[in-house]
């Protein structure tokens, strides 16, 4: 089985090959379902003139907002960057690019970048800043943009377990953007809560099959709360 | 009297039809699920990947891996299902979820809107909102009818960067219920005690009143 073992067992080995001004996609939603320990080695790396693809940025402290202290990444594209007071600084200073795209169609162009598809017409964003430039096409009398997809150099992604052939699964909504994140990667790396053998995962269960993964390693998350809300009666 | 935050989220929930799929945005549209009336059910979507969100946890059930899409701690009610963000966007884009409710700065008579972005502030980015109204089959936009200076944001043109065009068709004021068509508000309910004219006064499109317009109902 030697020849499908993803597993890795050093987070150099993980982002073997990561080199200034690539390409890497992230999944996550804000705080939740982000590969901490990958992120983290980025850090450590001290990579430059990254262009990052991610729904957000983290926050100053954590997540991918770690990478913005070291003034790692050129360019991020993403649809919201609200919590993020570097992020601003570096914004307005003029030294960090973003490219603010609507949350499905950043979805949908990591999806479509790892189905082979390399661009798609879409109703949302049709007649606003998001459109401009974008080549339109009627469609039973409605006007769509066309979207190229995205694909990145590395993908980093973080599931709850995985096999060691790659197969994962995700836990709750910390699924959000990594099986698309997953796809779309030259190499794809996987940091888990827990690898396991092959078929201890039920086949028909498995989110993103290991043809997708490049590399697995077991990682120890924070899992830090972004906003944390209670409810109102005590229960 | 202007409505309250509460009692324009009381409003929206009357909107809602029983076994309705619902993706309501942050402020006054996710008070409106404190509201649905006895006897409608509805379910609610949550962009980020949840179907059947439901309240937020108590403390001993708090998991960082269970989000809402504003980023807050939640549950999931019996029957949700849980999948990726390109799934969450093809059922919203798709046309599949029944009602967005959302806020805005500006909504004109053409149905545009213009919610994520005030030039010279800080642009934080738009998230799903422009996918939600370019998907959802029916959307409600809340908001005050005039701003803190008096302006009215109910306009012959948008002047902010829009959100989506020729998408809204229902807005649910402080003052006012109105549907949006042919070029101009349709004045459908108006707050208690609010009178015709006032809304007339802060409505700066065009603005159709035919007949008595009735006094919502709470």
């Amino acid at each position: 089985m030697s020849g499908f073992d993803k597993v890795v067992t050093s987070y150099d080995a993980a982002l073997q090959g990561l080199d200034d001004n690539m390409t890497v996609i992230a999944g996550g939603f804000g705080l939740c379902g982000i590969p901490e320990g990958l992120i983290a080695q980025i850090q450590k790396l001290g990579v430059k003139g990254l262009t990052v693809v991610s729904n957000n940025c983290g926050v100053d402290d954590f997540g991918l907002g770690l990478l913005l202290k070291d003034r790692q990444i050129k360019k991020m594209i993403s649809s919201y960057v609200g919590e993020n007071a570097l992020f601003e600084q570096q914004l307005l200073s003029g030294e960090l690019e973003v490219e603010l795209t609507p949350q499905g169609t950043l979805a949908e162009k990591m999806r479509a970048g790892g189905a082979g598809i390399p661009a798609f017409y879409t109703a949302t964003g049709y007649g606003t800043p998001v459109g401009e430039g974008k080549p339109v096409r009627e469609f039973n009398g409605r006007p769509y943009i066309l979207e190229e997809s995205i694909t990145g150099d590395f993908a980093i992604v973080k599931a709850w377990k995985a096999d060691r052939y790659g197969n994962c699964v995700y836990r709750h909504t910390a699924q959000n953007f990594n099986p698309m994140a997953a796809t779309a990667g030259k190499i794809t790396v996987v940091e888990v809560e827990e690898i396991v053998e092959p078929g201890e995962l039920d086949p028909a269960h498995i989110h993103t099959p290991g043809i997708y993964v490049d590399r697995v390693i077991l990682g120890s998350f924070e899992k830090r709360i972004e906003r944390k809300v209670l409810a109102k009666e005590a229960n | 009297m202007a409505l309250t935050r509460e009692q324009i989220a009381m409003r929206v929930a009357q909107e809602f039809k029983d076994g309705s799929y619902v993706n309501l945005g942050i402020g006054i549209p996710t008070l409106a699920a404190n509201y649905v009336p006895k006897g409608i059910e509805v379910m609610l979507q949550s962009e980020n990947g949840l179907l059947g969100m439901g309240r937020y946890p108590s403390e001993a059930e708090v998991d960082a891996d269970m989000i809402n899409a504003g980023k807050e701690t939640v549950t999931a009610i019996t029957g949700a299902s849980i999948f990726n963000s390109a799934e969450s966007f093809a059922m919203i884009r798709g046309g599949h979820v029944d009602f967005t409710v959302l806020g805005a700065f500006e909504v004109d008579v053409y149905g545009n809107i213009a919610s994520w972005m005030i030039p010279g502030k800080l642009i934080k980015g738009m998230g799903g909102a422009m996918d939600l109204v370019a998907g959802a089959k029916n959307i409600i936009v809340t908001m005050t009818h005039a701003d803190k200076h008096g302006n009215s944001k109910l306009l012959a043109q948008c002047t902010l960067p829009l959100t989506g065009v020729n998408c809204i068709t229902r807005i649910i004021t402080d003052l006012a219920v109105m549907e949006v068509a042919d070029g101009a508000f349709h004045l459908k309910e108006r707050a208690p005690g609010v009178a015709v004219e006032e809304i007339r006064q802060k409505t700066a499109g065009r603005l159709i009143v035919e007949g008595d317009i009735p006094e919502m109902i709470f």
